[in-house]
């Protein structure tokens, strides 16, 4: 039985989108032995969805979602309110098969014949947060999309029905986006940083306020 | 001081959330509209169903979630990977050890840490418990829904014997919590393996029970053959996975197809499909595969290696830079982990797919056309969880 895709029969997938999109595919990345990346421009979102439908047999549909790669100007929110929000500045560094601009939306789809699954990426400039949506490729896009939407403030155009799906409606803010703060933390600290176990042969004292939380 | 400003922000953001939910808009031009939920016996939690009716006939269907949206995927972005496994336990709460294990071998791939045997054929039998709990559930649930009480004491009744077994390994009935980056918390403990094996007797008998009460049933069978009936290729275009999935005669299953680091591909089982795609055929398909289970399970336990059940990791988990995809086939179907790490204490980004949420995004197609009650029917066929769609 052959159950583990090769990284032969991925490139072979890459040089077969790279045929049919040319310059559109602007980047890719293959994990040896584990997946692949492939980056395409923004006008070709929805036609390289297609491609990877009809022609190379990626036909079940897994997500589409959308990554921030801004880092978070709060840290991990672990600190008291009190103190002064730490400004981790410092640039954007985005993840497999490259990106130039803060948003990325990606979508994954598999195929049943090949046991392989592809993660497709498009990056959004900032000035124009704005995709043309998968429902014709994929039905099921519908539901991921409105997530997306409404948690990173992304506009899919062609988007049927673009309502909120989690959040009510007159929500304000998009809450994945990494510059938007997780409030309850900053209204209530993290109960937990109070006890947290030194490491063993440290010096540092176990904080006076144990057992508190 | 901060904290003021956003104690208000946070009062006014909760006030929106109050007002957002009530003034949803009921246009009806055409036909009735008929609420379903968000409370209602046959919506497995806080889910509502807008139905917009003519006569008893649906014209149009549409689930309204989000109450119960606790924001995972914004929560993991503040926590370091051992604090992650809590958080996911409760996503679908019915199987939460499934829940942990493909977010910790995603972080054991881009760790290149590798769990050993033992540790990974304990998960495996774990995995296999949980879905059996899990299953048998919905087998007395489905029933349930018919109108059918009796199956839903009994599933109650045997499950508590797998249960029982989750518990006496792990500490936890439902949130184990038992996996760690490496291998497990513990190994298991003395007379367990017996102890597991006369549970899967019981559980067998259920299933025998099962099949004589409620599948060989008339009513159940009128009230569910040739009822919402989902053909293969809109079962792929919606991303529908487990049992739904191989209900529409797909055969596919990601502990067969897709090995990912556990013990599967090491004992003896089959993948079981149907190919009708109706609510009788996911009920068939489910209650199968809880014998299959109860197979996968007595082979791991007769062949567990002896070892060690951790590797070694170091004291302060940090995941290096990259990205990692890891899915399994969790009891309601494909559940995957996407992800992301910058190289720090914890992830950067982490999309949770879970099945129910592509399971139910079908349920629109699927109920046009439909009479009231199959509505319901449909919905248990389709088997979700509420927190598994929320998150």
């Amino acid at each position: 039985m052959d159950a583990v895709a090769t990284d032969a029969e991925r490139e072979q997938i890459v040089a077969d989108l790279r045929d049919r999109l040319g310059d559109a595919l602007v980047g890719f990345h293959i994990r040896p032995g584990d997946d692949l990346w492939v980056r395409v421009t923004r006008d070709v979102w929805q036609e390289a969805g297609m491609i990877a439908r009809d022609h190379l047999g990626f036909r079940a549909f897994e997500f589409v979602s959308a990554i921030d790669w801004l880092p978070s100007p709060f840290g991990k929110g672990e600190d008291s309110s009190l103190d002064p929000i730490p400004q981790v500045a410092g640039d954007i560094v985005t993840g497999y098969a490259g990106g130039d601009t803060r948003f990325q939306v990606f979508a994954r789809a598999h195929s049943l014949s090949q046991h392989m699954g592809i993660t497709l990426k498009v990056d959004l400039p900032d000035d124009d947060l704005s995709v043309a949506t998968w429902i014709p490729v994929f039905a099921g896009a519908n539901w991921h999309e409105r997530e997306a939407r409404e948690m990173f403030g992304i506009t899919f155009v062609g988007h049927p029905h673009p309502v909120n799906i989690y959040l009510p409606g007159q929500f304000e803010g998009h809450p994945l986006r990494k510059d938007f703060p997780l409030l309850s933390r900053h209204v209530k600290p993290w109960p937990g940083i109070v006890d947290i176990e030194p490491l063993p042969g440290g010096s540092s004292e176990p904080s006076s306020e144990e057992g508190e939380a | 001081m901060t904290a003021v400003s956003d104690r208000q922000k946070l009062a006014y953001v909760n006030s929106q959330a109050a007002d957002g939910r009530v003034n949803l808009e009921f246009e009806t031009e055409e036909g009735m509209t008929l609420n379903l939920g968000p409370q209602h016996p046959a919506t497995h939690g806080t889910l509502r169903i807008v139905v917009k009716l003519d006569g008893e006939q649906v014209l149009s269907c549409e689930p309204v979630m989000g109450y119960m949206h606790r924001g995972y995927e914004k929560l993991t972005e503040v926590r370091t990977y051992p604090q992650v496994t809590t958080l996911i336990n409760r996503i679908d709460w019915l199987g939460s050890f499934a829940n942990e294990v493909p977010f910790i071998l995603a972080a054991e791939k881009l760790m290149e840490i590798e769990a050993p045997p033992r540790a990974q054929w304990i998960r495996t039998i774990l995995f296999e418990l949980s879905r059996i709990a899990n299953i048998s559930l919905f087998v007395g649930d489905m029933a349930l829904h018919i109108g059918a009480m009796t199956a839903a004491f009994y599933a109650f009744r045997d499950r508590e014997f797998v249960l029982n077994q989750i518990e006496s390994a792990t500490g936890g009935r439902f949130h184990p919590n038992f996996n760690r980056i490496g291998g497990l918390k513990d190994d298991l403990p003395k007379g367990w393996v017996a102890d597991t094996k006369a549970s899967l007797e019981r559980i067998r008998d259920f299933c025998d029970e099962m099949e004589i009460l409620v599948e060989g049933n008339e009513i159940f069978q009128a009230r569910t053959r040739g009822i919402g009936v989902i053909p293969s290729e809109i079962a792929l275009q919606f991303g529908l996975s487990g049992a739904n999935l191989r209900a529409s005669g797909v055969d596919w299953d990601l502990r067969r197809d897709q090995p990912v680091g556990l013990v599967w591909d090491k004992v003896d089982w089959k993948v079981i499909t149907h190919p009708d795609g109706d609510s009788f055929a996911r009920f068939w398909v489910r209650l199968q595969e809880i014998r299959e289970s109860c197979n996968i399970v007595e082979q791991l336990l007769d062949g567990l290696p002896a070892g060690p059940y951790m590797a070694k990791v170091p004291r302060v988990i940090k995941v290096p830079e990259g990205e990692a995809w890891v899915a399994t086939e969790n009891p309601l179907g494909e559940m995957g982990y996407y992800l992301v790490s910058q190289g720090g204490l914890g992830p950067f980004r982490v999309k949770i797919r879970t099945a129910s949420f592509n399971n139910v995004s079908v349920v629109p197609w699927v109920c046009r056309g439909v009479y009231v009650p199959d509505v319901v029917t449909i919905l248990a066929s389709l088997y979700f969880i509420l927190g598994d769609i929320d998150r």
